[in-house]
């Protein structure tokens, strides 16, 4: 078994190894380099400058406008897209009685599955292109066809500033819904059928049987769920750059700015170590939300 | 609509207590409204999904006065030539195939490395091992954000810019964290008495990885095969950046996509854009149509472990 053992793992690990750090490991060490100079790319050696690109970072409204949006995401999103998804799952695996003391979906559970699924292996980009024409803002779009048809005025979801972010939000949980209805019925379908029995026997309502059985019995999942959907939340790009009024850098008025549009823009006006700067400022929001929401929502694992 | 009874209802409601009937006259009636409930919202939700869809496919067709006329009138014919300036005019045939391209490389690439690495970081023992694990799964912490500027600089000094090849080696080296996290953990529960059988057979370390461990990983690699095919061919935020304005003969899908919805030429032909639209979903949905379960199953993987 020893013998050429070294040759061996040296010749599996070069190649991985060498594209790894080339292309992840060196320019990610160096944003936080880059984040301390004053650089506009061609040429010119990036300048030290400490943490002025910081300071005038938080001296930035667009930027305390994108953190707002983050938050604003960061409640919303995994709220609605957990509770929305929740339900589903719910009503597909346990909402249809039991039979033979195997707990049942609904009538065609399984064709709501393939359906709600479907928009996940759409890639987002495209998904937001489809809806730049059905938010269109006369009555050639989808919802303001509809809305015209019943006889109210066209809406202008992604111009008003109001409803910008919010017609971009559903967006990105029309395409995420699907995938935590799977996930949270891999964990449904393994909670045991004699626990709902059990309930039902103690005249427990199907609202009862979701609070207080299903929702502690998939509480590691949710957390799962929900930290995801938070780094989703900081990573909002594609749907902003696609569907934002001005072209993508986060209109109407910064209405629908995030950071990583924010770093998109400053990258684009060669603002390099700006840009660096935020790219590090939001790797550290990151971390710092996952690592609080598994404190914070700790909770002793049930076994059953 | 049924109301379903359970056993368990069904002794209830004959056992003789009042308490108990009215108990169970309560679970039924409860249970007819919620499902009455249910069915609604989940075919409203349906609705909510496959609308959108079928009528950019329906629009695809349409002329411009059907497009203006109403989003609700059907297309008169079937007008393909809409498809045929979608796919010649606006490029849309060049970017497909881009795309198939890159990520037909790139997901082999990263099956490949990937597999190489976490078999080696799982199973053999060396000087280093951890760190080098460490040092990938790190990587999922990461946001693409934060190495963005500086990887286009390496990018571009290595003459790779604009170009396939940069691409490919970049979504390989960004799908490799996950990738490694995934199969060493997966190459860790795989039996050490058929890797010794094949040993004493005389198979050198080479030919055990790719003719015993490779063919045995085969679930864990599918999985991980669609999770990074669906990923990588829905990236928009590399391709953007590393295939910039002036290489538009290697644009990718994607980006493809959301230039000629921003582009005014464009903005009068309305019927090739929803061509482009249904060309660029289509062969997705038909995929998934095909391997729905082994898909839901890849891209739930992760989250699952």
């Amino acid at each position: 078994m020893r013998h050429g053992k070294y040759p061996f793992v040296a010749g599996f690990l070069f190649l991985p190894v060498l594209l790894y750090v080339t292309f992840v490991i060196y320019p990610t060490l160096r944003t936080f380099y880059i984040s301390m100079t004053a650089w506009r790319g061609f040429s010119v050696a990036p300048k030290w400058i400490g943490f002025d690109n910081y300071k005038q970072l938080f001296d930035d409204d667009r930027f305390w406008q994108a953190i707002t949006h983050h938050l604003e995401l960061l409640v919303a999103l995994p709220l609605i897209t957990i509770a929305v998804a929740l339900f589903f799952a719910f009503l597909l695996n346990v909402g249809g009685g039991s039979k033979g003391g195997v707990r049942t979906g609904v009538w065609g559970s399984k064709f709501y599955r393939v359906v709600f699924f479907l928009p996940q292996v759409l890639a987002i980009a495209i998904v937001g292109v489809m809806f730049q024409t059905v938010y269109r803002p006369d009555n050639t779009g989808l919802v303001n066809g509809v809305l015209t048809k019943l006889g109210f005025d066209p809406v202008a979801l992604l111009v008003n500033k109001n409803t910008a972010l919010w017609a971009i939000m559903f967006v990105a949980i029309w395409q995420a819904i699907g995938f935590y209805v799977v996930l949270f019925s891999a964990g449904m379908s393994s909670i045991p059928a004699e626990i709902y029995e059990a309930a039902e026997l103690d005249g427990a309502t199907r609202a009862s049987l979701f609070f207080r059985v299903t929702l502690p019995l998939l509480w590691d999942t949710i957390q799962v769920a929900w930290v995801y959907l938070g780094i989703a939340a900081f990573d909002f790009f594609a749907l902003i750059n696609v569907l934002a009024q001005d072209g993508g850098y986060g209109g109407p008025d910064g209405a629908t700015t995030t950071l990583a549009t924010e770093l998109y823009y400053a990258a684009s006006k060669s603002k390099l170590g700006y840009a660096s700067a935020i790219g590090v400022v939001l790797f550290f929001l990151t971390l710092t939300f996952a690592a609080l929401t598994l404190r914070v929502t700790k909770r002793e694992t049930i076994e059953y | 609509m049924t109301t379903n009874t359970t056993p368990a209802q069904d002794r209830l409601a004959a056992s003789a207590s009042p308490a108990a009937r009215t108990a169970a006259g309560r679970q039924k009636r409860e249970i007819r409204l919620f499902s009455r409930l249910s069915s609604i919202s989940l075919m409203v939700w349906s609705v909510i999904i496959l609308g959108p869809l079928i009528w950019v496919f329906l629009s695809s067709f349409k002329s411009p006065e059907e497009i203006f006329s109403s989003p609700w009138t059907l297309p008169a014919k079937l007008r393909w030539d809409n498809w045929g300036r979608a796919w010649n005019t606006a490029h849309i045939g060049t970017y497909m195939i881009n795309s198939v391209i890159v990520v037909a490389i790139s997901t082999v690439g990263t099956m490949l490395l990937g597999s190489m690495a976490a078999y080696v970081l799982a199973r053999y023992k060396f000087f280093g091992n951890r760190f080098i694990y460490y040092l990938f799964v790190s990587g999922l912490a990461f946001p693409v954000f934060l190495a963005l500027v500086p990887l286009f600089f390496v990018v571009r000094d290595l003459g790779l810019l604009g170009t396939k090849t940069g691409l490919i080696l970049v979504y390989i080296s960004y799908s490799l964290p996950f990738t490694v996290f995934f199969l060493s953990a997966f190459f860790k529960t795989l039996p050490t008495s058929v890797a010794e059988a094949a040993m004493i057979d005389g198979a050198g370390h080479v030919k055990l990885f790719f003719r015993v461990m490779m063919p045995m990983a085969k679930s864990g690699l599918i999985s991980v095969g669609i999770f990074n095919v669906i990923g990588q061919w829905a990236q928009y935020l590399l391709p953007v950046y590393l295939v910039p304005g002036g290489y538009e003969k290697n644009w990718v899908l994607t980006q493809g996509i959301a230039e000629i919805s921003t582009q005014a030429g464009f903005k009068s032909d309305w019927g090739a854009l929803f061509a482009a639209i249904t060309i660029a979903i289509l062969p997705m949905i038909l995929i998934y149509a095909v391997m729905q379960r082994q898909i839901q199953a890849g891209l739930t993987a992760g989250a699952v472990k």
